[in-house]
């Protein structure tokens, strides 16, 4: 039993390290900024900063946790923007088609990229950067190379509104797809076998596992969940912009990684993702109010993610 | 250099007068606070097979890795010559005289034979030596006089790929003896391989010998042992519970040391009344490897399927479960005709098989062992598709006990297991589907004796439950003794078929041996 528990605690202590750190961070943020970082206002503002790549992380860690990866989202952000915002013009259509439409599109390509990789046998990452390529394609033929603009009120409340004056919806939305994906990760029966896909594929399916419809339903949620964080963009910058979501698939990959996500799959928890992507906001938006340049930003980014992977692979060793 | 270096006693005069040339002293060695070694020794002579036995997790493959560098010992020492080493890891060991051929084989799949022999000290061309240009050429020619040396018969450009386990097998060997050690360890060599390459194999071990290699040898295969080792140590529990001259020493008394306590038969076989027929196979064929393969299988009834490597058995019980889309044939469930194109459909109508290579095949190794018990009746128990973690822990539990399986906790992970755990852990998880017909493809491989026998009284207590058991193994004394019948397939056909008052191993062997003009 002593193995246990320091088995047990070791795991946990892995889990919050990137928790500490994080904790670490912002105090460190809060001491530095008093009045500017550490004010409600800003915090709320840091999650809303968060919330889009917090979306897309929640999808891409399912894929990856499935043993995949998909690069496609940031296109399919783009293309979604495009066809929410065209449909989004006043007085044309109900704000319903606005909304289902692109999360729709986005579910499309995903479940095209998941029966690739499944029936085609094709490696996600080949099968992703194609679509990648391809769905930016169709992005800019959708808005003829141009933003949409011009869209109704409604539209831009989708993104812009407050519950209670206070709470930002993008937070909400943040929240919502959070807990849904913490579920259907942690709870159900789906969710499991995601984790067994990831862990062992061939004893999967030996294992009675259908591996192409767990596959094809990773890639399904994480191309609606960019669909609707397309939705969302396009609602917050008032446009579709067919070049939008550029390199928006690392910043969800990192958010992931930094959680503590294996990319080899079958490994993986939801509370990690949340923080990743927390973390990035944080340090965004701290640097920011530091007046760091965003040059040196992105330095910062990259050693987080290089020093999670690593504090993440050493602990392993050690448990 | 220095004028220590020069007064070194020369090479000759360091042996000891009784042939000891490897020494491991009072290794203690703990894993995350739990003792794993306590205190033991091990003594190889010059020129002997020592066998080094024990249950699994009682510590051998522990020792053996501390001996090569892989695990650091917490204390004690280790005496090469009686000069006392340090190897930091294995590639040390190497140097130092020391080869291992692994439990669990490592090569890389996608490069050929020679150049997994050669892996780590390439050839390099003459000619182009300053530039480090691979000489594949004549790492194939090397490798092919190596082997040809062992009279193994396996092309040295083939892919490792497209060798059986079996054949891997003896790859590792060789390359093991291409290093020319003064001992090879070898961690259960013949879990994978059949008689046949078992004698190849032995034969190796003799020339070893003969030439004054010392050979440690892991097995837990008593009749293995006593043919071959000149001594033994037994491990229990992490310590030492015995040894000496394998002479002086019987199967009972070395299980004794083993378990530390008495195990009466090791076949607990009894007589269960068949019932009536739950599964018949007509025609069934897979290419070339297996063909129109038939048999019918009745409730409380175990059917032996007995070959060689490569004969078509583990391909007859994966094409009729799904895992290989059978070109032809029928099965009838039940009596009721079935088509089964996916594990899912072999799962619906009540089949289970546990799978021969469990790492690969039987248990995700990333996943607890709860995990891995719900994995196949997932659906079953959680109809609405939400788990319950109540409902999952308790019946995780459930079969931990029924099974006598021994983990830490629930939560642990499978990999932290040992074989014969992670063996039950597969086992649990296709029990708690509760299938009617149930296929163990060589389930006891690799296994420790109580970890075997416990999975043995499982097999006879699921067909006094009016369950049907396919077993197919390698182990030919393991067949016939728990078997009702036997079938005894080569070249991908049924070459005979025998009833257990006519069991005997020369029979299964000359079916087993027949040769098919096609």
């Amino acid at each position: 039993m002593a193995m246990a528990t320091g088995g047990r605690s070791w795991a946990v202590l892995r889990d919050l390290g990137i928790l500490l750190v994080f904790l670490a961070v912002v105090g460190v943020l809060m001491a530095l900024s008093p009045q500017a970082f550490a004010k409600p206002a800003n915090l709320i503002n840091v999650v809303k900063q968060a919330s889009i790549n917090g979306v897309l992380a929640v999808g891409m860690m399912l894929v990856i946790i499935s043993g995949g990866i998909d690069l496609s989202i940031g296109s399919i952000v783009a293309l979604a923007g495009v066809i929410a915002a065209s449909l989004a013009h006043p007085g044309e259509h109900s704000l319903a088609l606005a909304v289902a439409a692109p999360v729709a599109a986005g579910a499309v390509v995903g479940a095209l990229n998941g029966a690739s990789v499944a029936y085609g046998g094709i490696p996600p990452f080949i099968v992703t950067l194609a679509s990648m390529t391809i769905v930016r394609g169709l992005a800019l033929i959708a808005a003829h190379g141009m933003p949409v603009f011009n869209v109704t009120k409604a539209f831009e409340a989708l993104a812009g509104g407050f519950v209670a004056n206070t709470v930002p919806y993008l937070v909400i939305y943040f929240a919502v797809v959070t807990a849904v994906g913490a579920f259907v990760l942690g709870k159900t029966v789906f969710g499991r076998r995601i984790y067994a896909v990831g862990g062992n594929e061939v004893a999967a399916a030996v294992s009675g596992i259908d591996v192409h419809a767990v596959k094809i339903g990773v890639y399904t949620i994480s191309g609606a969940l960019a669909g609707f964080a397309g939705l969302v963009l396009a609602s917050r910058t008032i446009s579709g912009n067919p070049t939008s979501g550029q390199a928006y698939e690392m910043d969800a990959i990192a958010a992931v990684i930094i959680g503590g996500v294996s990319m080899s799959g079958g490994v993986g928890k939801w509370y990690g993702t949340v923080i990743g992507a927390l973390f990035i906001a944080v340090i965004g938006n701290g640097l920011d109010i530091l007046n760091v340049s965003s040059y040196y930003q992105l330095i910062i980014k990259g050693l987080i993610i290089y020093f999670a992977v690593l504090f993440d692979i050493k602990g392993k060793r050690r448990g | 250099m220095y004028p220590s270096r020069r007064s070194e006693i020369p090479e000759r005069r360091r042996e000891r007068v009784d042939g000891v040339l490897l020494e491991m002293r009072g290794i203690c060695k703990s894993f995350g606070g739990v003792p794993v070694l306590t205190d033991v020794g091990l003594e190889i002579r010059r020129g002997e097979v020592h066998a080094l036995v024990g249950e699994n997790g009682a510590g051998k493959s522990t020792l053996v890795k501390i001996l090569m560098g892989i695990h650091p010992a917490d204390a004690g020492e280790i005496l090469v010559e009686g000069r006392p080493v340090a190897f930091r890891n294995p590639r040390e060991a190497i140097h130092g005289g020391i080869a291992m051929i692994h439990q669990e084989l490592s090569p890389v799949l996608d490069m050929e034979v020679a150049e997994n022999v050669f892996l780590g000290r390439e050839l390099r061309a003459r000619r182009w030596a300053w530039l480090s240009v691979v000489d594949r050429r004549r790492m194939r020619r090397e490798c092919q006089a190596l082997l040809d040396s062992l009279s193994i018969p396996i092309d040295p450009a083939a892919t490792m790929r497209s060798l059986s386990v079996a054949e891997m097998q003896l790859v590792e060997i060789a390359k093991a003896i291409s290093h020319s050690p003064k001992v090879v360890v070898m961690d259960e060599p013949t879990s994978a391989i059949t008689e046949r390459e078992v004698e190849i194999l032995f034969a190796q071990i003799a020339a070893l010998r003969a030439r004054g290699v010392s050979v440690v040898y892991i097995s837990h295969k008593m009749a293995e042992i006593f043919r071959i080792s000149d001594r033994i140590t037994v491990l229990r529990d992490g310590a030492l519970a015995g040894g000496g001259e394998a002479r002086s020493l019987d199967q009972d008394a070395l299980i004794r040391m083993m378990v530390g306590r008495e195990i009466k038969e090791l076949f607990p076989k009894e007589p269960v009344e068949p019932g009536e027929e739950v599964l018949s196979v007509k025609g069934l064929s897979w290419g070339r490897r297996v063909r129109e393969v038939g048999f019918s299988l009745r409730r409380g009834e175990i059917l032996g399927i007995a070959g060689l490597v490569g004969a078509g058995r583990s391909e007859t019980v994966e094409a009729l479960f799904g895992v290989r889309r059978a070109s032809a044939g029928q099965v009838r469930v039940g009596g009721v005709p079935r088509r089964i194109r996916s594990p899912r459909d072999a799962i619906a109508r009540g089949i289970a098989l546990i799978t021969e290579d469990r790492k690969l095949q039987g248990l995700n190794l990333k996943g607890t062992v709860e995990q891995n018990i719900s994995l196949v009746a997932l659906g079953k128990l959680f109809r609405d598709g939400v788990i319950r973690r109540r409902t999952e822990r308790a019946v995780a539990d459930e079969y931990m006990r029924r099974l006598r399986i021994k983990a830490f906790s629930r939560s642990a992970l499978v990999a932290s297991l040992s074989g014969g755990n992670q063996q039950k852990v597969v086992l649990a998880k296709w029990l708690l589907a509760e299938p009617e017909i149930i296929i163990l493809d060589e389930p006891t491989r690799g296994i420790d004796v109580g970890a075997k026998r416990d999975i043995y009284l499982l097999m006879g207590e699921l067909v006094r439950q009016g369950k049907a058991i396919v077993l197919v193994s390698s182990e030919i004394p393991e067949l016939m003794g728990l078997s009702d019948r036997i079938l005894v397939m080569a070249g991908g056909r049924i070459t005979g078929e025998l009833q257990r008052p006519e069991f005997s191993q020369e029979r299964i062997m000359r079916f087993a041996s027949q040769v098919h003009g096609g």
